[in-house]
């Protein structure tokens, strides 16, 4: 991780580049994101936990490595490498010696620990976090878990108090290690909803329509996947409950409708409809009932993205003066704003604490000039002048797309065909830490669950 | 009337007359040959037949072909085959088989239908049983093409729209279905409402051409149907398109 001051000799060289070179119309800006907010990472280490019983070893195992790699992908620790962790490996606070931990090299301010057991067909897990500068009163988390003794529960185990761990030393935001993220994955001719857990296990389908199936976005309580779906008629919306396991009523429109959106509420969804014969953003109940327009400009509109804190903006692209670009309006249509000068921008997502869009940009596209589509995250409200900051966050990474902000507004999921077949990515927000989820190709348009 | 077109009248009335001369001629006696000295290589000759003659479809057929005088024989369709010889074939729609045989003195041909019954659609007989076939359509409505990034009908599709116009006006009974297609640069999203907007302006092209927007219904397949996949011009053009089908 980049600290501000080496942030701003980056900026400095690269201005100075630029000023050498060609002035541009808009010289991209560095802004802090949630992710780099200035204070100091906390350096915390990850013990292998205590194998309470003979056949918990490979349980164990998948515990370690998932609650290690959760506490590395958090975005707000400074973990301990592995080969510089102490010998022991305490089970419980009796033998936990916090002296061995706080000097360097291992330099730990904080010490998750614990033991994995098999009882009788169950795997128990306790789980400590030590306060190592607090000798007299370490104890700042005690947790308990007991599943089926199975991997998968192993797994989620790891991630629940790799959760409690990042809540109580994050500053009170929820981690997003029980996170899952929908997506689309094309399989011949067709393209299916899938979802899979924040790190890329537990790929699995949901739907199986034989057709083509496109944008899931997935409810704020996490009960359902509203997606588009290519009928026989056309393009139509459709609603999957996860709680009933099949698709439920949702009316059919006409024409071509696609890409809804939640809004934070669950109340409501956005979504582009061509009903009146050309496309339109539209807004329903999430039953699909109470039909409004809030768009009414020829040309394509479609993409939208409510602001999640507020629910009183919508973003969204519209090609209404030629290349699509981002534009961003009042709930109910008025204060239509365009968010970007140039190129084709595409895919907006909102961050959940309402201050910026993460979209597709290529910045130079046109017949001829195929440049590069990446991922940038720009601030909603413009600075002074009036111009708004952006800050480009995948480079030379294949064609990127469908960016989607994670709940705890510190990673960015993405689809980019980096490794030369599509899938899908994450990083934290400022573009570091770029992880592929998926490897089995054909998987696209990525949407994080709220919680 | 000038002089050469005169004097070419009066060629083809010549060649005329040796015409007429020649078949009074071959009914009463051998025509000459050019080359008598080689006169022992007769011609060849050919015949084929089909058992049975019809079938349903899927049934089998078995060809039977004798010839003489041949050195090489072909049918088309099959390919060169023995002189003589029988094979079995299941064609999927009536079918001429064509025999050519060759020989030192000459060819010959037959010929053999086979006729394959080929069921009705029970469905919608009277509507449809207008609409005429798909191959016919396709030539009388073309596809429509778009600039990058731009649903507006471009004037040189103007023709193309009023030849489209003109046969769907003859042909009451049709119902289109128009796809909006695009090529497979940019966001799968957009190109989808992009897609829909190139669609809806083929619609309205032929509905100010005097077709009833009822008998036209509009689908956007955006990118997701790619017609051609190379990364080249061409190949974009040929998927940036409004397509017309028959809506049965």
């Amino acid at each position: 991780m980049q600290s501000p001051s080496r942030k701003f000799n980056v900026l400095l060289a690269f201005v100075a580049v630029v000023v050498t070179t060609v002035v541009p119309a808009r010289a991209q800006d560095w802004f802090k994101t949630e992710t780099s907010t200035g204070v100091d990472k906390i350096r915390i280490a990850a013990a292998d936990f205590k194998q309470g019983s003979g056949d918990s070893a490979a349980l164990k195992r998948t515990f370690d490595s998932v609650l290690y790699a959760d506490l590395s992908n958090a975005g707000i620790f400074d973990l301990v490498s592995k080969s510089l962790l102490p010998q022991a490996t305490p089970g419980a606070p009796s033998e936990m010696n916090v002296q061995q931990w706080s000097p360097a090299p291992v330099s730990a301010a904080m010490v998750a620990f614990g033991s994995a057991t098999v009882q009788s067909g169950k795997l128990v897990v306790n789980g400590w976090l030590f306060d190592t500068k607090n000798v007299q009163y370490p104890q700042v988390l005690a947790k308990q878990y007991s599943e089926d003794a199975t991997d998968d529960s192993a797994r989620q185990i790891a991630h629940r108090f790799a959760d409690e761990i990042i809540f109580r030393l994050g500053g009170g935001i929820p981690g997003i290690a029980e996170t899952k993220i929908v997506y689309v994955h094309q399989a011949g001719g067709s393209k299916e909803i899938w979802m899979m857990d924040y790190d890329g296990a537990n790929q699995h389908q949901i739907t199986h329509l034989g057709t083509v199936s496109l944008s899931p976005r997935i409810s704020p309580d996490g009960t359902r996947i509203a997606f588009s779906s290519l009928g026989k008629d056309g393009w139509g919306i459709r609603m999957y409950s996860l709680v009933l396991g099949r698709l439920v009523n949702f009316p059919s429109f006409g024409g071509t409708n696609l890409s809804p959106a939640w809004a934070s509420t669950g109340n409501s969804l956005a979504f582009s409809s061509s009903r009146t014969g050309d496309p339109e953003i539209w807004e329903t109940d999430a039953n699909g009932n109470g039909a409004h327009r809030l768009t009414s400009f020829r040309g394509p509109d479609v993409s939208p993205v409510w602001n999640p804190r507020t629910n009183a903006q919508i973003a969204w692209i519209s090609g209404r003066s030629g290349l699509p670009q981002v534009y961003i309006m009042d709930a109910d249509g008025a204060g239509v704003t365009r968010l970007t000068d140039i190129g084709y921008a595409t895919s907006p997502s909102w961050s959940p604490n309402g201050q910026f869009l993460t979209f597709a940009w290529n910045r130079k596209y046109g017949p001829g000039a195929p440049g590069g589509q990446d991922i940038y995250v720009q601030e909603v409200a413009p600075g002074a002048g009036g111009s708004y900051r952006w800050v480009q966050v995948t480079h030379d990474s294949g064609r990127c797309d469908f960016p989607s902000w994670s709940p705890d507004g510190r990673h960015i999921v993405y689809a980019s065909t980096a490794s030369g077949k599509m899938e899908i990515w994450s990083m934290l927000a400022d573009g570091t830490q770029k992880r592929r989820l998926t490897t089995n190709g054909g998987n696209d348009m990525p949407n994080w669950s709220w919680k | 009337m000038n002089v050469p077109a005169l004097r070419k009248m009066t060629v083809l009335a010549i060649a005329l007359a040796f015409g007429a001369a020649g078949c009074h001629k071959k009914a009463s006696a051998p025509p000459p040959y050019t080359a008598p000295e080689v006169p022992a290589t007769p011609a060849p000759t050919a015949t084929i037949s089909a058992e049975p003659p019809a079938i349903d479809l899927g049934q089998s057929v078995v060809l039977n072909w004798r010839t003489t005088n041949a050195t090489s024989v072909s049918i088309d369709g099959i390919g060169a085959v023995n002189v003589n010889g029988t094979q079995t074939v299941t064609p999927s729609s009536s079918t001429n088989f064509h025999l050519v045989a060759r020989g030192d003195g000459g060819s010959a041909e037959a010929n053999v239908r086979v006729t394959v019954r080929v069921p009705e659609t029970p469905a919608a007989p009277t509507g449809n049983a207008d609409m005429g076939s798909d191959a016919e359509f396709a030539r009388n409505v073309q596809d429509i093409f778009f600039d990058y990034d731009s649903y507006d009908v471009r004037t040189d599709a103007q023709s193309s729209i009023t030849a489209s116009a003109s046969y769907l006006a003859a042909h009451p009974a049709i119902k289109v279905v128009i796809g909006g297609y695009c090529d497979e640069r940019g966001s799968a999203e957009y190109n989808l409402a992009l897609g829909e907007n190139r669609a809806n302006a083929a619609k309205t092209a032929l509905v100010n051409a005097g077709i009833a927007p009822s008998r036209m219904r509009v689908i956007s397949y955006g990118k997701e149907k790619q017609f051609c996949t190379e990364q080249t011009e061409s190949c974009w053009q040929q998927n940036r398109r409004a397509q017309f089908s028959l809506d049965r």
